[in-house]
């Protein structure tokens, strides 16, 4: 009994292993596409931006999470069930605005960049940009048309 | 934790980024297949080192591919390898029936020529994999219907 259970904690390591190596490997070919990071980042987010509007369809279908009333609800949402169900982590919020309308997610331990290390001539690129786009695009699906992301 | 939905997700995405940024003419086909096969390859040397770090030395060639058909792809498709046939002379042919990267895109005959793209990662994937094991191969792939 206990050694299914190691087994099935396992493979659910080894497969955000898969997409972390994979997101590794698509920002590689992508620095060496393109010249500078800038371009890099904005194709990540552009990339990140295709994959929230589907994933949002997908979230909503998964969790039962009702209409959110406000922004700090949807604040909430996204930090502890949409990051635990696809991450594994729960990021923290900060630094709300004074207007109510900007927050900041802090990741603690990013599954996206274990194995990581970043070159010291690549200074500007955001590599987590993907996940921006991915906020992106899924808020702007549930029709929150003023988001911006930042890292 | 990463969903299987982000895995797939991310996959399309980075076929159709990869096709995007070589607009122009068939010569550019084989190009991006290789450099997607490419991507498959680097991924699929770290994931097979991180996979095998505990499990025993395998004895032999057929060994690897059967560990290759069970606990590989049940990690990265959560499903096993539904056929593997041999010629015990050094060709191997898996068999998947549903194949998990194209069961959400098209079931028969239609977009058959577009299935390709998709399978060149998981082709560099296997052939890292492999290389990585000790085995020079070569992985290509046949889809007779989706998504088969």
């Amino acid at each position: 009994m206990s050694r299914q259970a190691n087994r099935g904690t396992e493979s659910k390591k080894m497969s955000s292993e898969l997409f972390t190596l994979t997101y590794g490997a698509l920002v590689t070919q992508l620095c060496k596409d393109y010249e500078n990071d800038e371009d890099v980042n904005k194709q990540l987010d552009k990339m990140g931006y295709n994959i929230g509007v589907r994933l949002i369809e997908d979230f909503l279908a998964r969790s039962n999470v009702g209409r959110c009333h406000d922004f700090l609800e949807t604040a909430d949402v996204i930090a502890k069930v949409a990051f635990k169900m696809y991450l594994g982590i729960t990021p923290s919020i900060t630094n709300w605005s004074p207007a109510g309308d900007e927050f900041s997610l802090i990741l603690e331990n990013n599954p996206l960049v274990d194995f990581v290390e970043l070159p010291d001539n690549h200074s500007s690129l955001i590599y987590s940009n993907l996940l921006c786009g991915v906020l992106r695009g899924a808020l702007e699906m549930i029709r929150k048309p003023r988001c911006t992301a930042d890292t | 934790m990463a969903d299987e939905a982000l895995f797939l997700l991310l996959h399309n995405e980075m076929v159709s980024g990869v096709y995007k940024s070589a607009e122009q003419g068939e010569v550019e086909n084989g190009r991006c297949i290789t450099k997607l096969e490419n991507m498959g390859f680097r991924v699929g040397q770290g994931l097979i080192e991180r996979f095998t770090k505990d499990t025993a030395r395998f004895k032999d060639e057929l060994d690897i591919m059967k560990f290759i058909c069970k606990d590989f792809w049940t990690t990265v498709f959560k499903k096993q390898i539904d056929n593997l046939r041999t010629n015990h002379q050094g060709i191997y042919v898996l068999q998947d029936n549903k194949f998990r990267l194209l069961t959400q895109m098209s079931a028969g005959k239609q977009y058959l020529e577009h299935a390709s793209k998709y399978l060149a990662f998981t082709c560099g994937l296997i052939r890292g994999g492999l290389s990585n094991l000790g085995i020079k191969s070569i992985v290509t792939a046949e889809v007779s219907s989706m998504p088969a």
